[in-house]
């Protein structure tokens, strides 16, 4: 290493020896004139062209006229026979980049060249040639290219094969017109000329599915020479396989032979292509998966970091699909987690994270710990995300994970990364009860030395919220008021705003949380002092504004329930007058946000953006939206609403999706409607219900959506009644029904005359699992203990022949509706019988437990019994019978 | 402006979106981009100056190393005080893109007669850019044999009265061997 250092003190002295130091661009071009002498020096001439490379090189740019010169002085190169001077001559044209009214110049000198007897010349001339060449010229020498695509020199060939290539861009139609070359240069023994060869005639074919299967099909029997070749012949076997296993889903996949012989291939890019493209295949099932795994698996110990690399990145997206199929392997990646690289560690720990069991988390914790102080904060991140994961997929190993999340976070690091840990932290408070009241001292000390306003604000106000339902409040108390001794004035505001909030929630903290508001009027900070004036008053501190304390505990901590965005607007609408502002006249119906603007809010949710919880925010929100409707106000408490469906093909002329509202007497129907069309403008938009194959709904109210104009997402809805507490199911059929009128797109301004029509949507239905809610639980054998047998209905199923276990185990997962715990819903690879534990709430907020036992024999038949738990006999048999229909 | 190959999906064919051949202190001896990613020199420069700082202080002198950001994955080499990079994009077959490095990293150093390093990279510029020209035509890899691209490097200065043409393809070799033996004593 020594040498190295020593060669960078020797820096100045040595860039002393730079042929290039002090090169000026202007000097160089008048160098440029020996291109113009009588008696060519082909050596400067070479010097001079390097010269000019190397400014081009270094990011110098020449005028048009500049470029000019030196072109036309370029051209008169090609009287000399040097070789050398030759393919400086090529380069520097291909840089210049002429126009075509110059092309025309040098076209007949690179025409002869590629006739030429001298291989060299053949090749590059062609590859200038096309390079600066435009259509009509084309055709001029698409003859010689066709003869240099079957050169027996291999140079040749591949320099018009390649040139192919791009020309395929421009000119498809007459590149096209040499598929017969081409094809026999498939067959050329030269290796790269058979590499270059199968790219070109697979994308003169590519829009031709059979004649791509063909292809494949007779070189996947055939020889193929270099592993480039083989790599691209692997792609294009994936492409037939993807395309066709569509119409062919029983039987062996087509060249998956094919690619396992890959594996066994000499060359490692072959054999990792192979891998990748097995892994990649559509429903891949353990079977087919393993022989790859197998080979990844030794890529992993390789000693080339490349290839380690490769693998592991590879494994680390089966992981996410497969867990279990990659799970041999974890042996492997343990000691990758002090690789040297830092990109293969992180992907090593990541992919631990996801395979790993219950059993290993507290060793692999301890060695990330050691891992974790000498990576970047984007590696830790992805750790920190990864640790989340697998905290709420083994919500027993909070401790240590939630142990793990505090260490981190008093150690040093960037806003963003801090971020992710609080994040998850949150998360994990949320998600696991047991793991509130450690988390939140955890957030505590956090703050007690934290530099980031933003996180501090916003644990203040987590604090706030979860802090006051705690067993023993008052221990937060301390922690809260040191920020209003200590912070700035954000902080110290939403500390006295948290403070305010456990005294209005714990009335034993009451006279003591007012003794520390008081103390909060001498603040130096108007902000401060107003906010700590405000609770005072409010909360009955001086016994000044008498309220009930309801309405008072609604007004300061109650969420709004109008959008901000509204009583933004009509905030700015506001004109100061004798009148003051009514927030009751602000609207509380939710204008959708346009199309474009939800696409780039479509991020993940953070945990901290919307109080108190992302997750339930949409549920929210559709009570929020349900609520401000009078026709459904009386339906009562919301149990559950469905993820959107679908009811029309992407990308047709109106995309409507439907979102199914459940309640105990009710069903509500969202009919979310998207305009595409710019020249339309849509009223009085309903949709129309035949519910003849629902017999137990009744139609009971229709809200239409008064106009819908393009872009713009509207909500029309159907409510229906139904027997109360029944899960009733049907099939619902639906027509859009509305008033058209043109837009005339310049103004945007519609027709006063419209004309009624209609648009046919999908069926929507109602299905058992509409009535289950996934609310997992920690413990689930506890909870199963705390059920107990009273009500338990225990029966077997035979499921008939299946394609896999774990898809038998998917589709009775997904029929119920429920939340699987414990990791449960992975099937290991080539088990024979699987176990799974699911949870969830029944409509009448009934707790359900289920216990799957899947077992499979050699014939594919699936048997299953079917234990359920709850606390309603009923309910249990219910559960019972959605399997049994 | 010539046409760039710019697919980039699981079927295409395997593309190089860019060579870097930097010295010590991250500057360019020779560097060649195959896509409009970078459109500017400042573009251009801001992506190096990034990929050197990233690389410089691992040790990628035996094996060739590799990293991946921006969505692209780059491999690269030290050998003495050169810098050898190329791109490709985050599909790509990394073994592919390691196939290319090594076809360049061993045609420099025939061409360099073993003596691999800035300076006398600079002093066979033209070299550097007949090599770079020679693995890559716009995106496409066109030979990954370090002999055969030194070969085809040579030829063309056979006539030129270069020193190379006095000693034939396996004699650099064995020259380029006997150097890196010598400076893996030291």
């Amino acid at each position: 290493m020594a040498q190295f250092v020593k060669k960078d003190d020797d820096r100045d002295e040595e860039a002393e020896y730079s042929p290039f130091l002090g090169i000026e661009k202007g000097a160089v071009l008048q160098d440029a004139r020996v291109f113009n002498d009588p008696q060519l020096d082909s050596r400067r001439c070479s010097q001079v062209i390097t010269k000019l490379l190397y400014l081009l090189n270094q990011g110098e740019t020449f005028t048009k006229v500049e470029a000019t010169e030196v072109f036309f002085a370029v051209t008169k190169l090609f009287q000399s026979k040097d070789i050398g001077l030759r393919r400086m001559v090529y380069l520097i044209i291909k840089e210049l980049s002429p126009s075509s009214d110059e092309v025309i110049i040098v076209t007949s000198s690179l025409m002869k060249d590629m006739n030429s007897k001298t291989d060299v010349y053949r090749a590059n001339a062609i590859r200038v040639l096309c390079r600066i060449t435009d259509g009509t010229l084309l055709t001029q020498i698409e003859r010689y290219l066709k003869q240099a695509i079957v050169d027996k020199n291999p140079v040749v060939a591949s320099a018009a094969l390649v040139s192919g290539i791009h020309l395929l861009q421009t000119n498809p139609e007459i590149v096209k017109r040499w598929s017969n070359e081409v094809q026999e240069a498939v067959q050329s023994r030269a290796a790269l000329v058979q590499f270059h060869a199968l790219a070109l005639l697979h994308q003169i074919r590519q829009n031709d599915r059979l004649a791509v299967s063909k292809l494949v099909t007779s070189l996947t029997r055939g020889t193929v020479r270099s592993p480039l070749a083989q790599c691209l012949l692997i792609r294009y076997a994936s492409q037939v396989i993807r395309e066709s296993s569509m119409n062919n889903q029983s039987g062996d996949r087509p060249f998956y032979d094919y690619l396992e012989g890959c594996l066994r291939h000499k060359a490692e890019m072959v054999i990792f292509e192979a891998a990748r493209a097995i892994t990649e295949l559509n429903g891949v099932t353990s079977r087919e998966l393993t022989p790859a795994i197998t080979v990844l698996q030794l890529f992993l110990s390789s000693s080339k970091p490349v290839l380690r690399f490769a693998a592991v990145r590879t494994l680390n997206k089966v992981a996410m699909t497969h867990p279990m199929a990659v799970t041999n392997c974890n042996i492997d990646m343990e000691s990758l987690i002090s690789d040297q690289n830092r990109s293969i560690a992180t992907l090593a720990i990541t992919s631990l994270l996801k395979t790993g069991n219950e059993s290993g988390v507290d060793r692999l914790m301890k060695q990330i710990t050691n891992f974790m102080s000498d990576i970047a904060d984007e590696f830790k991140i992805v750790v920190v995300d990864a640790i989340r994961s697998l905290c709420l997929k083994f919500p027993l190993k909070y401790r240590s994970l939630m142990n793990f999340l505090s260490n981190i976070l008093r150690e040093e690091g960037g806003f963003e990364y801090k971020k992710a840990i609080v994040d998850s932290i949150v998360i994990l408070i949320r998600d696991i009860p047991d793991a509130k009241e450690s988390g939140l001292l955890h957030l505590c000390e956090f703050i007690e030395d934290c530099e980031f306003t933003y996180l501090s604000t916003q644990i203040l106000h987590f604090l706030g919220v979860e802090g006051p339902k705690t067993s023993d409040p008052s221990k937060y108390i301390r922690y809260i008021y040191n920020r209003v001794i200590l912070e700035n004035a954000t902080v110290r505001a939403s500390a006295v705003s948290t403070l305010a909030k456990f005294g209005a929630m714990v009335d034993s903290l009451k006279p003591r949380i007012f003794i520390l508001l008081r103390r909060c009027l001498y603040d130096n900070d108007d902000e401060v002092r107003d906010r700590a004036t405000l609770y005072l008053n409010t909360l009955g501190g001086d016994g000044s504004v008498v309220e009930t304390e309801k309405d008072v505990k609604d007004f300061l901590f109650g969420s709004l329930d109008i959008p901000l965005v509204n009583l933004e607007t009509s905030l700015k609408n506001y004109e100061p007058t004798e009148e003051h502002f009514d927030i009751s006249s602000v609207p509380k119906e939710v204008k959708s946000q346009p199309l474009a603007e939800k696409k780039s809010a479509g991020k993940k949710p953070t945990a901290l953006g919307a109080p108190p919880a992302a997750p339930t925010s949409t549920v929210d929100a559709y009570e929020k939206l349900l609520s401000s409707i009078p026709e459904f106000s009386t339906f009562g408490q919301l149990f559950k609403s469905s993820a959107p469906v679908e009811l029309t093909e992407a990308e047709t002329e109106y995309a409507v999706n439907v979102v199914k509202h459940i309640f105990d007497k009710h069903v509500v129907f969202q009919y979310n409607c998207t305009n595409t069309i710019p020249e339309q403008l849509l009223e009085n938009v309903v949709v129309v219900v035949d519910a003849s194959e629902a017999e137990e709904f009744a139609e009971v109210a229709t809200k239409p959506l008064k106009a819908l104009p393009y872009d713009t997402p509207g909500q029309t809805f159907v409510a229906f009644e139904k027997p109360e507490g029944v899960p009733a199911v049907g099939r619902f059929s639906n027509v859009l029904k509305f008033i058209v009128k043109e837009v005339d797109p310049s103004t945007g301004e519609a027709e006063e005359d419209g004309v009624e029509d209609e648009y046919q949507l999908e069926d929507s239905e109602i299905v058992a699992a509409d009535y289950m809610l996934k609310v997992g639980v920690s413990n689930f054998r506890n909870a199963w203990e705390s059920l107990g047998p009273d009500f338990e209905r225990i029966d077997e199923y035979g499921l008939g022949p299946r394609e896999s276990l774990s898809e038998a185990v998917n589709a009775v997962v997904n029929l119920l509706g429920m939340q699987p715990c414990e990791g449960t819903e992975v099937v290991a690879a080539n088990s024979r019988s699987h176990s799974c534990l699911l949870s969830g709430v029944y409509i009448g907020n009934v707790k359900v437990l289920v216990r799957l036992s899947f077992g499979v024999d050699s014939s594919k038949e699936v048997a299953m019994k079917l234990a359920v738990r709850s606390e309603d006999e009923s309910v249990s048999d219910a559960i019972h019978e959605i399997v049994a229909n | 402006m010539h046409v760039l190959l710019n697919i980039y999906h699981s079927d295409a064919c395997p593309t190089i979106k860019n060579v870097l051949l930097l010295d010590s202190g991250g500057r360019r001896v020779a560097v060649k981009y195959y896509t409009d990613e970078w459109p500017t020199n400042g573009a251009k420069l801001a992506f190096e100056r990034s990929v050197f700082i990233k690389t410089q202080k691992t040790n990628a002198r035996t094996e060739a190393e590799i990293v991946m950001f921006e969505n692209n994955v780059v491999v690269y080499k030290f050998i003495q005080d050169l810098h050898f990079f190329v791109t490709g994009g985050d599909y790509e077959n990394e073994l592919a893109l390691a196939a290319v490095l090594q076809g360049l990293s061993d045609a420099v150093t025939l061409l360099l007669r073993g003596n691999v390093d800035q300076r006398e990279a600079l002093e066979n510029l033209n070299m550097m850019f007949l090599c770079l020209d020679e693995i890559i035509d716009a995106g496409m890899i066109l030979e990954t044999d370090g002999n055969m691209i030194a070969g085809k490097v040579a030829t063309h200065n056979m006539d030129d009265g270069a020193p190379l043409s006095e000693q034939t393809i396996s004699q650099a070799l064995a020259t380029a061997r006997e150097h890196l033996t010598r400076s893996l004593l030291r």
